[in-house]
């Protein structure tokens, strides 16, 4: 039997709207993955810790503040300078397309905007984690 | 087929529904029920509800106040049209403000950013990159005296949405009027100051329930005092609505924080009729129209009635529920933003003829970004038209004695004193927040409609129906980044050039009274204001005398 996507769920920043990560997290987690929640208010270290603790596959990074462009690349540097460059790091939240595309050019597989389908993520990690 | 002799004789609705109504097939797939998930008779009529007419409605202007707070309503004053808005430094958010009172705005709505929200000055290493990002920064007086260059207080009522550090940023505005020469008793305005609900659903956070909830009433006492035009706090629905609530939740829990604070008043030794008339409302206008308007409706009735015969306020201004309303930030799609417009316009109508006392409408981009000063002229026309042409001022409550509207806010009411029992039975709101019950019931409220959207039993105009392959690139408003620098650099600067004993002692003072019980704060934060001691290092004291909140999340 394939073993579990696991999945770090991470509020980066000092924004509380956790609507879309706890949506996201549960989405998951009834899809059969295993998901660990950050909680907010989590620093970009705090979040490359959580991940490597976790021996995660992916992280999926909510942010609504406006900060994605400062902390979402210390979230990539982080895990590149602890050997983790393989975590597959998908954005959600409210991302201006110039920005998405430069946090995709920078490492992030995939930017998920409101509106996004918890079942296209759910297929997108999917297809981006080999679990057996 | 029965014909219009048959109908006459049937004597009962649920003989229409029987022998009429379900001959024919309805449509599959969509729900029925409200946004909410409340189920909807097709159709309601005399026999689905019982209303006392003068028990339960009422005339404008009078108790219960169902049908509205003033005798005369929108034909006496129109709404406050009044939009949120912050964003950089305090000169460009003044430079909004001017523009928005040169447009006919008639109050001004202060956003912060996400460190002054958290109580962080803008040169903390944790504000990196959200400076000046979602509102406005401001670490001291110095950046509120920018942030009102040209406005005269005394002619604009002012609203600030802040919790945590609400009583700083109220200090900085009385310190603000006297330089402008306006003593604090003409102050006009609301600040948020709701943090029950912030441990409920925005989140934004800094100090455990139970000193925050002492800071809380240090203010309300501070403004019954000496700050009578002020409303020291707005009991908040709309981010408990936001964060993915139903319309039944956000009455029930915005209902349960307003009486959490009466209660903790009363318990200070405030008579009620002495600071009840100051406390007002924040709600949500969300998608489902008549409920939305019998939310409103609910609302005031039973604020009304709980604050006359539980809490014995005898002063008619006691008993009434003013309130604010924003348009649903959360209804707005990122796919076809231009769709939004007609989105809010329809939530803003909901809010007018539900009686509400102040509108914000939100901007079509504001799915992408902070909106444009296009998009929020827009906006704000929006209400002009609702206000100008559409006639829906002429009449109070125009929907007052439709037989759904009456039976959707009794329903209403009744769900919410359900939820105030089963709060009771946890021990109150702040126990209730420790056990996490709303925040578990707002995650499964949230799921359930999202699962639905994703079922497509509700659609959702653009993004899971009526699709649009070429999305158009919409013009959005990018902050400067260079503006994070120059606020950090401005917040040293002050740093360097103040007296550095006077904040010391300044500080000491604030510590020495946090550390006491018995000791209203809201003094030793004005002295510590007119110091020039920043916001974060206020935050910093009390963080240090009374630690800081950590929730265990559930989803």
């Amino acid at each position: 039997m394939a073993r579990k996507i696991r999945v770090v769920i991470a509020k980066p920043g000092l924004d509380g709207h956790d609507r879309g990560a706890k949506i996201i997290a549960r989405a998951l987690r009834d899809a059969g993955m295993e998901v660990i929640y950050t909680g907010l208010h989590q620093t970009p270290e705090q979040i490359v810790e959580t991940a490597i603790q976790e021996d995660a596959d992916a992280v999926g990074i909510s942010i609504l503040s406006g900060a994605h462009m400062t902390l979402v690349p210390r979230i990539l540097e982080g895990l590149r300078e602890n050997g983790a460059e393989d975590v597959v790091v998908v954005v959600g939240g409210t991302i201006p397309d110039d920005d998405a595309a430069e946090l995709k050019s920078a490492g992030v597989a995939e930017v998920f905007t409101p509106g996004a389908p918890t079942s296209e993520i759910v297929e997108f990690l999917r297809g981006k984690v080999p679990v057996s | 087929m029965a014909t219009t002799e048959d109908r006459g004789a049937l004597d009962s609705t649920a003989e229409w529904k029987r022998d009429l109504y379900e001959t024919t097939p309805e449509r599959q797939g969509e729900l029925f029920s409200t946004i909410s998930g409340l189920e909807n008779e097709p159709l309601y009529t005399p026999e689905s509800v019982e209303i006392d007419y003068d028990r339960d409605l009422g005339y404008p202007g009078v108790y219960p106040f169902t049908r509205g707070v003033y005798p005369s309503m929108y034909r006496g004053k129109l709404w406050t049209m009044r939009q949120f808005a912050g964003f950089g430094t305090a000169a460009e958010t003044n430079a909004r403000f001017q523009y928005l009172l040169d447009h006919g705005q008639t109050g001004l709505s202060t956003a912060f950013d996400m460190p002054t929200l958290m109580g962080h000055d803008s040169d903390h290493p944790r504000s990196l990159g959200e400076v000046g990002r979602e509102g406005v920064a401001i670490d001291s007086l110095d950046d509120m005296e920018t942030l009102f260059e040209g406005i005269p207080l005394d002619r604009v009522s002012t609203s600030m949405t802040i919790n945590s550090p609400a009583a700083m940023l109220l200090a900085f505005y009385v310190c603000v009027g006297e330089e402008q020469g306006v003593p604090r008793d003409r102050l006009r305005g609301t600040i948020q100051t709701d943090i029950l609900k912030e441990y409920i659903a925005q989140k934004e956070f800094i100090f455990p329930p139970e000193p925050s909830m002492r800071l809380v009433i240090d203010m309300i006492e501070f403004c019954a005092r000496e700050m009578p035009k002020w409303h020291p706090v707005s009991i908040s629905g709309y981010h408990i609505r936001e964060a993915g609530s139903t319309a039944a939740q956000e009455l029930a829990f915005t209902l349960a924080d307003g009486f959490a604070y009466v209660e903790a008043c009363i318990k200070r030794g405030l008579a009620v009729d002495d600071f009840a008339p100051r406390l007002s409302f924040f709600f949500n206008a969300h998608l489902d129209f008549f409920e939305e308007i019998a939310k409103y409706r609910a609302a005031r009735r039973i604020w009304a009635k709980e604050m006359r015969e539980r809490y014995g306020a005898t002063n008619p201004r006691s008993w009434l529920m003013r309130f604010h309303t924003q348009t649903a930030g959360v209804s707005l799609t990122a796919q076809q933003p231009e769709v939004n417009i007609v989105r809010t316009a329809l939530e803003a109508l909901a809010a007018v003829l539900g009686g509400t006392q102040s509108l914000h409408t939100n901007s079509f981009d504001e799915a992408l970004a902070l909106p444009t000063e296009d998009a929020v002229r827009l906006a704000l026309r929006t209400q002009q038209v609702i206000a100008h042409e559409t006639g829906v001022v002429n009449t109070i409550d125009p929907l007052g004695g439709s037989y759904y509207v009456e039976e959707l806010t009794n329903r209403l009411e009744a769900e919410a004193y359900d939820y105030f029992e089963r709060i009771r039975k946890l021990g109150g709101v702040v126990a209730a927040i420790k056990e996490n019950f709303f925040q578990r019931e707002i995650a499964e409220a949230s799921f359930r409609y999202q699962s639905e959207v994703e079922q497509k039993r509700r659609i959702v105009v653009g993004v899971n129906r009526y699709e649009r392959r070429d999305e158009r690139p919409v013009e959005i408003l990018k902050i400067n980044p260079a503006l994070e620098r120059e606020q950090i650099e401005r917040v040293r600067a002050l740093r360097a050039r103040r007296d550095s004993s006077t904040v010391e002692s300044a500080l000491a003072a604030l510590k020495r009274d946090a550390a006491s019980e018995d000791r209203n704060l809201m003094p030793s934060i004005v002295e510590a204001s007119r110091a020039y001691v920043t916001m974060g290092e206020m935050c910093d004291a009390l963080r240090e005398v009374w630690g800081v909140w950590r929730e265990t999340p559930v989803f």
